[in-house]
């Protein structure tokens, strides 16, 4: 019943399998980071989380807001 | 997710001052060791006949007191810092905290001792035998829960991307430190151990961890350190938070795989060596956007680097850091690696990797960080500057001695007469490195006197301002009577 799963323990297979699998997550990810205009302002926003501490006020220049905008 | 926000009145600045300053003494040690080790080679006669500071000794010594003393100390005190600053909530666990710090520096203490005694696995940057490999496994868990739970914990909806190479490092740290040593005591009351290990796997196994020893505790934990004091010091945010993601994931995928480089013509499989150059040269890629990401930090500030020292610091590591991720790539092809590889020219590139890099980033952190700790200014900015100068020239008389030390042994090893023999013997190359083994230790000597000057401007920076709150606290006491 489970016959076929013997194909990916053999290491000609499974090595090719994990590439596989790597090389499209990590150009999934690339493709995540850098398409979307809103989700792409959304991460870069994240760059002012050090200047959030209680302490101290964010810099005043070029800074966006966390909803996204300018 | 829980949420406990704190000020900073309630971060838990105690630990990472303990770890701050620890880190500082481990790198005075560590860095003499490296001095004594580098004259040992120069002028042989410094062994003394004593076998406890032999150079076979007296290396394991230096190697593990700055990378596990000094940089370990360091990173414990940055990143419980950094994950307390930027998820504004405290630490996680006191008790447990306190645990890793004492635990952390018995480590380091029980390492040197031992092997000043002669115990030692002989792996390189792993020689602790199993008893403190067993201490350093349960330390390592601790510092894990104790950031997991922190980060759990934290105010802030989105976790910073310097937590990501922090978190990325423990846990890459702990894969390598338990399969590298995995080995069998030969009883339960001796140090010796066999490892797990043997022949081409216990050599690929070995360098699977060195290199990502490098990459991952000295590297990506580092660069954890960046992002954050980078722009803290610059005043600016980083330059591209999408670059830091793609800089930290495309790290991730490649560096696990370029450790064979280091086994380049030996009993390993032809294709495996190449693979791991492949790998090495497509590094460069996320090493350099990681580089032009932290310098391009300082855009439209530049003048900042006319006025601060510790900018210096911090755009003068992250200058090593390409230069270093250069030379390594370059170094791993085949070609290159049969001339460099069994020369000091590799020592020159793990040095140049080390000073530049690691101590010269951590060395700007601490500048940043520990004022704010004990809520005071610097004892001395000329001081920093003083300690910068002897750093940058002592790094630089170091590399390019070495530049000339390895190729020049290089050359002498493979070149041949018009028989067909070695043109040269071993004495020979010995002789002809003396000279540049001087030089290398005249720059190991400048970047100890930078650091002996750190040390001295924080001690005075720490007293101050222990005076000036034993002060603050008298005057409370006497208005309150």
């Amino acid at each position: 019943m489970f016959e076929w799963l013997e194909w990916f323990t053999r290491m000609e297979n499974s090595k090719v399998i994990a590439l596989l699998i790597f090389f499209v997550l990590f150009c999934s990810i690339v493709l995540y980071v850098y398409s979307g205009r809103s989700r792409g302002e959304r991460l870069e926003s994240y760059k002012y989380i050090p200047f959030e501490e209680d302490d101290e006020t964010p810099p005043a220049d070029d800074k966006v807001k966390r909803d996204g905008t300018h | 997710m829980e949420q406990a926000t704190a000020s900073p009145q309630h971060y838990n600045y105690d630990i990472v001052k303990k770890f701050a300053i620890m880190a500082l003494v481990w790198g005075m040690l560590g860095m003499s060791a490296g001095l004594w080790a580098a004259l040992e080679l120069a002028f042989p006669i410094l062994n003394f006949d004593i076998a406890e500071i032999t150079f076979g000794r007296i290396r394991p010594v230096h190697t593990t007191l700055v990378i596990f003393g000094f940089g370990g100390s360091a990173l414990f005190a940055t990143s419980y810092y950094v994950v307390q600053r930027t998820c504004q909530t405290r630490l996680w666990g006191d008790a447990i905290a306190n645990f890793t710090f004492w635990g952390w520096q018995a480590v380091i203490l029980l390492g040197a001792v031992s092997y000043m005694l002669g115990y030692s696995q002989g792996r390189e940057y792993a020689e602790f035998e199993w008893p403190i490999d067993l201490l350093i496994t349960v330390v390592w868990v601790a510092y894990l829960l104790i950031y997991v739970q922190t980060l759990r914990r934290r105010s802030q909806p989105h976790i910073y991307v310097a937590n990501w190479f922090y978190i990325g490092f423990i846990l890459a740290t702990a894969i390598l430190h338990v399969f590298n040593n995995l080995a069998v005591p030969v009883s339960m009351f001796t140090l010796k151990s066999y490892s797990a290990f043997s022949g081409v796997q216990d050599a690929m196994t070995q360098w699977w961890y060195g290199h990502n020893a490098v990459g991952f505790f000295l590297t990506a934990a580092f660069l954890g350190m960046m992002y954050y004091f980078v722009p803290k010091q610059a005043g600016r945010p980083v330059y591209s938070y999408r670059l830091s993601i793609i800089h930290f994931w495309a790290l991730i995928f490649m560096y696990m795989w370029a450790g064979a480089h280091h086994l380049h013509w030996t009993a390993l499989p032809d294709w495996t060596s190449t693979l791991a150059a492949t790998f090495s040269i497509m590094l460069l890629m996320p090493s350099w956007g990681g580089m032009i990401n932290g310098i391009m930090t300082l855009s439209g500030a530049w003048d900042k680097l006319r006025s601060d020292p510790i900018m210096l610091f911090l755009i003068t590591a992250l200058s090593f850091y390409g230069m270093s991720t250069f030379e390594g790539p370059l170094m791993s092809l085949k070609s290159v690696n049969a001339l460099s590889h069994y020369t000091d020219w590799t020592v020159g590139h793990v040095h140049s990797g080390a000073l530049g890099w690691v101590a010269l980033i951590s060395f700007g952190s601490m500048y940043h960080l520990i004022p704010k700790l004990y809520d005071t200014r610097i004892h001395s900015t000329r001081l920093i500057y003083v300690h910068f100068w002897l750093a940058t020239i002592g790094i630089v008389l170091y590399i390019t001695a070495m530049w000339v030390a390895g190729i020049g042994q290089g050359l002498f090893l493979r070149a041949f007469d018009e028989y067909g023999n070695l043109q040269y013997s071993f004495i020979e190359t010995v002789v002809f490195l003396h000279q540049p083994y001087v030089w290398r230790a005249i720059g190991g000597g400048f970047f100890l006197a930078g650091v002996l000057v750190m040390g001295y401007n924080i001690a005075r920076t720490v007293l101050a301002a222990r005076r000036e709150a034993a002060g603050s606290q008298a005057a409370v006491a006497a208005s309150a009577a």
